[in-house]
This record gives C-alpha cells, sequence and structure tokens, in this order.
C-alpha cells in the first residue's frame, strides 16, 4: 500500500516529535569585519571592496569580509614565495609538529568550528560536529606524519616540494576542503594561498588564527577572501607553481585553459553526477537509509552524491515506499538544532539554481515527490525531493544538482545498470547495494568512477584517496596519492 | 627488382590508406600517408572500442603480449636499424625499443602492487585503492628517436591497460609505420594501438580537442605545442601528461592511470 502524503506527515509527527535543541553560540566571537591573513598576520586589504557573508538560515550578516584585488594577491603570493625556501628546508620533522598543533588546535576549537561552519553555511550543525571538523582535524593529523617520511612513500625517487600552492575551494565543506589542500600541500614542504568559496569565508578566518596560535612561520599560510574574480588572480599569478581547485566543472575547464603552457601543475577535483544502485537481494532497509545518507546529506550541496537512484526493477515499488517514508521523518530546519537532518541551501543563487533544474524536471514529464515539509519563512530552503519516471536525457538525470534533489531509474540486468551508471561525462563516485559479494567486485571493477561504495556510501577518511575520472576531474585527495600532487620526484 | 612497400596507417588492427588519399615524402623516394581528421577520428573510435576488451585482460596476459612485441621487434632487428639509418647509433636504438617492451612487459602484473593500497580508514570498512587504466590515449611520438621515442610513450600506456591513438614523428615515420607490422602479429587485439603518419600542426589540434580522448601524452612536443594542447584539453577534462621523454618508471605507468578507491562495511 502506498504511503500517502498525509500518512507519513502523521507518522513524523507521533513517532519523531522532539523539543528544539539549539546548539549554544555564546562561545563564538565573529568579528564584524575580517582583513586578509598576509605574512602571518591579518592585514588591512589594498581592495576597499568588501561584501557581506550572512547566515543562509536567517539571511543576517555575518560579518564583511574583504573581496581581495590584484595588489593583495600578490602581497599574498610574494608572502608565501619568501615563506617557500625556510619551510622547504625545515627539518621535516619540525613541519610535522606544526601540521599536528593545527589538528590538535582544531579539535581544542572544534565546537566553536562546527557553530561558525553551520552559522556561515547552514549545514546542520550534527553534520559540522561530526563530520566536518573532526575530519578536518585527523587530515592535519594524518598528512603531518607524512611530512618526515616521503621518502618511504615515493621509493627510487627524492620527493621534492613544488613552491607556491594557490589553492580554491567550495562552500559545501569549507574547514573539510581547507584541511583537503592545505595539510598534503604543506607536509610536502610547499606554502599556500588560498582562497574560499565567497558565502562561506568563516571557518577559514578562524583557521587564520589557529595558524597564528600555533606559530606557524608567516607566509607558510595566505588566506584571501574573495569570489572568482580573486580565484582567477590567484590561480594565473605567475609565481604560484601548483593549482588545486575544488568546485564545478565548469570553472575547472576554465582554469585548466587559463593555465594552459605556463607549466603549473594542476589538480581538479568538479562535479558529479554519481550512481547508488540498489540490487534486488539488497538488505532494503540499510539501502535506504544509504541513498538518504547518499544524497540528502548536507542538503546534497556534495560533488559524490548519489543524485541517480538506479532501481532494479523487481525492488522498485516496495524501495521507493520505504523511501518516501523515510523522507517523511527527515527534520528541515534551524541548522544549530542538534535534531536537524535538512539544514539551509547555501545560497540563494544556489537555491534558484535547484529550483530551476527541479521546474525542468516536471516540465520533462518526471514525477515528483516532496514529503510534506514547512519551510521556514526566512532563509533558504528546499525540501527533500524525489523524482520518479525519470528518463536518462532529462536534465536532471544529466545535470550536477547540487541539491536535495535524487532522481529514480530503473535497470533490469547487472549489465543495463553498468551501462546508466556510466552514461555521464562525470566519474566521480557510485554506489552499489547488493549481498552478493563477487558483484559487488563484478559491478566495483566496471564502474568508471574514482570511489565506489559498496553497501555503504559518503564515507570519508584521510587515508583514503577521493578524486575523479573523466570530467570530474584528475588528481587524487587524501592517503598517499594525495601527496604527489604536491610533489616532484626527481 | 624489389617488390616495394606501401606504407600505411595503422587503424583498427588494419593497414589502410587515409580516407583523404593524400601522401607526403618525408624520407626521400617513399610515399607515407598523410593522416587526415577523419583518419584520427576513425582511430579513436577503433581505440575506444577496443578498450573494454583491453582493460578487461589480465594484467599477466597483457604482459605476455607487450614482451611477443619485444620479441617481434628483435625478430626484425636488421629492418629497423636499415630504416633507422644503420650503424652502431640505430642497433642501440633498436636494442632499447626492444628492451623498453621487455621491462613494461614486466611491470604489468606489478604495477597494482605498487602503486595500489589498502587505507587503514577510521572505522569497520574495508578500504582499498587501485590503478585502472585512464582510457584513450592520444600520443605525439618524440621527432627525434622515431622508433625508441615512440616506443617509450607507447608501452607504459599500454601496461597499465589503455589503448592509444599515436602520431608517428612527422619527419621519419618510417619506422612507426613499420612498429604497427610488429604490433599486428604480437596478439594485440585490434584497435588497442592505433598510428597514424601525417602533420603534426594539422593532426595535434584535433586530437587534443577529441572528447573521447582521455589523456594525451606530449614528451614529444614543443612549448608552444603543448600550450595549444592543454587549451583545448580543458574541453572533456583530459589529463596531459608531461614527462621527460626519457622517462621510464612505474610513476609513469601511473601517470596514464586512475586510482579507483573501494570502500565496504564490514560486520557480522
Amino acid at each position: 500500500m502506498a504511503i500517502t502524503k498525509k500518512q507519513s506527515t502523521e507518522l513524523a509527527r507521533h513517532v519523531f516529535e522532539y523539543a528544539p535543541a539549539p546548539e549554544s553560540i555564546d562561545h563564538v566571537k565573529i568579528q564584524p569585519r575580517y582583513g586578509l591573513f598576509i605574512g602571518g598576520r591579518m592585514l588591512e586589504s589594498h581592495s576597499k571592496k568588501r561584501f557581506p557573508t550572512i547566515n543562509p538560515a536567517t539571511e543576517t550578516k555575518l560579518a564583511e569580509v574583504v573581496e581581495a584585488d590584484e595588489v593583495d594577491v600578490d602581497r599574498a603570493v610574494k608572502a608565501a614565495d619568501k615563506a617557500f625556501e625556510p619551510w622547504a628546508h625545515l627539518a621535516p620533522a619540525q613541519r610535522a609538529r606544526y601540521l599536528f598543533r593545527i589538528s590538535r588546535l582544531i579539535q581544542e576549537r572544534s565546537r566553536e568550528l562546527a557553530v561558525v561552519e553551520t552559522m556561515d553555511g547552514g549545514k546542520p550543525i550534527k553534520e559540522s560536529r561530526d563530520v566536518d571538523i573532526p575530519l578536518a582535524a585527523a587530515h592535519f593529523f594524518y598528512y603531518a606524519g607524512w611530512a618526515d617520511k616521503l621518502e618511504w612513500a615515493f621509493p627510487n625517487r627524492k620527493p621534492r616540494p613544488i613552491g607556491v600552492a594557490g589553492q580554491v575551494i567550495p562552500w559545501n565543506f569549507p574547514l573539510l576542503m581547507l584541511a583537503w589542500k592545505i595539510a598534503p600541500a604543506l607536509a610536502a614542504g610547499n606554502t599556500v594561498v588560498l582562497k574560499p568559496a565567497e558565502t562561506t569565508p568563516l571557518s577559514a578566518m578562524v583557521f587564520a588564527e589557529i595558524c597564528m596560535q600555533a606559530e606557524l612561520p608567516p607566509g607558510v599560510v595566505n588566506i584571501l577572501t574573495g569570489a572568482g574574480k580573486t580565484g582567477s588572480l590567484i590561480v594565473t599569478h605567475p609565481d604560484v607553481k601548483k593549482v588545486a581547485f575544488t568546485g564545478s566543472t565548469e570553472v575547472g575547464k576554465l582554469i585548466q585553459r587559463a593555465i594552459a603552457g605556463t607549466g603549473k601543475r594542476l589538480t581538479l577535483e568538479l562535479g558529479g553526477k554519481a550512481a547508488n544502485i540498489v540490487f534486488e537481494d539488497a538488505p532494503l532497509d540499510q539501502a535506504v537509509e544509504g541513498i538518504v545518507n547518499g544524497i540528502y546529506f548536507n542538503q546534497g550541496h556534495v560533488c559524490c552524491a548519489g543524485s541517480r537512484l538506479l532501481v532494479q526493477e523487481s525492488i522498485a515499488e516496495p524501495l521507493l515506499e520505504k523511501l518516501k517514508r523515510r523522507l517523511s521523518t527527515l527534520r528541515l530546519g534551524d541548522p544549530l538544532d542538534k535534531n536537524t537532518d535538512i539544514g539551509a541551501i547555501n545560497s540563494k543563487a544556489q537555491l534558484e539554481r535547484i529550483q530551476g533544474l527541479v521546474e525542468s524536471g516536471i516540465e520533462e514529464g518526471a514525477e515528483l515527490y516532496q514529503p510534506e515539509c514547512i519551510l521556514p519563512e526566512r532563509g533558504f530552503w528546499f525540501p527533500p525531493t524525489l523524482f520518479t519516471n525519470v528518463s536518462q536525457s532529462y536534465r536532471i538525470a544529466r545535470e550536477e544538482i547540487f541539491g536535495p534533489v535524487l532522481s529514480v531509474l530503473t535497470f533490469r540486468t547487472p549489465n543495463e545498470a553498468v551501462e546508466k551508471a556510466n552514461n555521464t561525462p562525470y566519474g566521480l563516485s557510485a554506489g552499489v547495494w547488493t549481498d552478493k559479494g563477487s558483484r559487488i567486485l563484478w559491478m566495483a571493477e566496471r564502474m568508471r568512477a574514482g570511489v565506489v561504495w559498496a553497501n555503504t556510501f559518503n564515507r570519508f577518511d584521510p587515508t583514503s584517496p577521493f578524486g575523479g575520472y573523466k570530467e570530474s576531474g584528475f588528481g587524487r585527495e587524501g592517503g598517499v596519492h594525495g601527496l604527489l600532487p604536491y610533489l616532484e620526484l626527481s | 627488382m624489389d617488390v616495394r612497400k606501401t606504407y600505411k596507417l595503422f587503424v583498427n588492427g588494419e593497414f589502410v590508406r587515409s580516407e583523404s588519399g593524400r601522401a607526403y615524402r618525408p624520407d626521400g623516394n617513399v610515399n607515407v600517408p598523410r593522416g587526415s581528421r577523419k583518419d584520427l577520428r576513425d582511430a579513436v573510435r577503433a581505440a575506444r572500442t577496443a578498450f573494454p576488451g583491453w582493460s578487461g585482460r589480465t594484467a599477466m596476459n597483457r604482459g605476455q603480449i607487450l614482451y611477443r612485441a619485444a620479441e617481434m621487434l628483435d625478430g626484425r632487428a636488421s629492418q629497423f636499424i636499415e630504416l633507422l639509418g644503420g650503424g652502431a647509433r640505430a642497433r642501440r636504438e633498436l636494442d632499447q625499443a626492444v628492451e623498453t617492451l621487455v621491462w613494461y612487459a614486466g611491470w604489468t602484473d606489478k604495477l597494482s602492487q605498487v602503486t595500489g593500497t589498502v587505507n587503514p580508514v577510521a572505522g569497520p570498512y574495508f578500504n582499498f585503492t587501485i590503478p585502472e587504466p585512464t582510457g584513450v590515449v592520444g600520443i605525439v611520438a618524440p621527432e627525434d628517436e622515431a622508433l625508441a621515442g615512440l616506443v617509450r610513450r607507447i608501452a607504459p600506456a599500454l601496461c597499465g591497460g589503455n589503448v592509444v591513438v599515436a602520431l608517428a614523428a612527422e619527419s621519419h615515420p618510417l619506422a612507426a609505420l613499420t612498429l604497427a607490422e610488429v604490433l599486428a602479429t604480437s596478439d594485440l587485439p585490434a584497435g588497442v594501438v592505433n598510428i597514424l603518419s601525417g602533420q603534426r600542426k594539422e593532426l595535434i589540434p584535433w586530437l587534443a580537442a577529441h572528447m573521447d580522448v582521455n589523456a594525451i601524452d606530449v614528451a614529444g612536443c614543443a612549448g608552444d605545442e603543448i600550450k595549444t594542447i592543454e587549451e583545448a584539453a580543458a574541453g572533456n577534462v583530459k589529463r596531459v601528461i608531461k614527462v621527460s621523454a626519457n622517462e621510464r618508471s612505474p610513476y609513469l605507468v601511473a601517470a596514464f592511470m586512475e586510482m579507483k578507491t573501494i570502500w565496504h562495511p564490514i560486520g557480522v
């Protein structure tokens, strides 16, 4: 029997009633305005342009940050360049100690960082508290240990750092992406100029304080706020020898083109449109949890999100029924509330993009399902959404939505599942759910994706390499493979 | 009187004339096909079709076939030495080409043991990373060392299970086109290696821009060519592989590989 909207809302109301449990914010001090972190200090910028960063759940202004200009970028790169030789020649064990120190400081200030992350980005506090911040600390801890062991990572070679790394990161996991970029770069002996995303600069500003607390040598880490223009100035600066970008495939291509012929080293971690494949023998309740985690984690603002659900035809009906029932129990609202499952959409622009793609899905003929869900009046929100009757050619099945929107397709044979899963220019991640071991390995072998989650989804670890095939980018972050983009092997 | 050989392109395991019907004479009196954009597209299609089969072979089988190519090349040593201009230098180049094939033949079944990892994640999961071939690789042969230069590029790409569309050295294409005869008799499936002769300037931009080419090796390219290639490569986020032409290592093989990480929970 199909679950109707009314029944599912009733279910949610009676079974999952909670009193609000907001995280306190009194221990967090957000300054009204921030400068730029250059040469070990917070400096007044050359640029007079400032822009507000807002809380997407309330639309209130949290702080003002600088849109760094050419002079600011040049100052930061010069500071990083000046710091490079001493940092590269520092005893590796000393480099390691700075990174260990940073890792500890992140742990010590974890609650503050989690709250800042949630206020600035809109993600549920339980995610920033339990995933983003601990993983960021773990990344620094992992790469700290590599700093004085690089010779063991690459037999027969002498690994050497490259120079100044220009790093541009997205808004979906601000501090975690910062850690993914800065930790391996520093461990390998490079210095960095990093730009956080324009909508989520604040945790990077707290990180700048952490660098000062750690007494990291000036110029080893420089952080510039700004938008696309600032990012472009950083990656094209002639003294930046290594470029690392995480973001959209569109911008990734622009960067690859912009630095063509310059000899700069490049790694790109771009978009995705992952297939999450459920076979008829899969444990359905676990699969439902995996599907929900795959697409509704962080409001679907995840490049490796399982945004295409491929269900074996024979179980499509019962699976969808369970999934719809589960959607009705997801709690959308105040990201600072510890019970919240789905927080705010990161920005107005992103909300409009999601709305546009969802409309295209309806227009192209897909069938929309959303649980009854009251959206707060202020802020940017989008309910968990599921489309059935989706054809592979629909935009919702091809384009990265980067929102809580799942497209459901069906298949009959394993070969058809592989064919459909790989029918995309992306290749970042994939999921497969089945009880049969040989089939897991058979599927994993055929999926053209950099990360395959079998009977799980959206798991991350500093020891585990992450990165894409095809137009999802190149290079890996995490693990021993994550060192390679930051080293010359002579 | 000699029975002269008609030099042809090597596409999909067949020796074909350029569809354009054009030829050029870089090496004296011999007509060499001047491959066209259409020939290039045919070659990419053949390579793509051959990819699942070749990448699906066992590593051991790929090693056997690369070794077979070394045997076939060595068996024709005198012919290649003559093509390369004769003398000690030509002999050395031939030996190096054979040695390169033998060396990489031995790497096929060791690569994942050296570049793969089992990752100790902080949780109840089994997690491992293995190298997989990136797909269709475009190769621009260096103009010097018409034989060994090309073999140094092709062998590491094949070693990991990639398929290749190679442009022969424009000024000395005969050794590369004759190498195709060696590959054709080495049990290499049709389409795994395709070799085109022609003008670099004419073919490189299309190879770099082709949406079904996953990576391009530019060790044989000059600075301005690299810029053109990198710009066009952005169209489909191609991997541009820049290493010195003499690099010989599993790191070079790994440059043609994608690292795939697989997670599975551990539990009862």
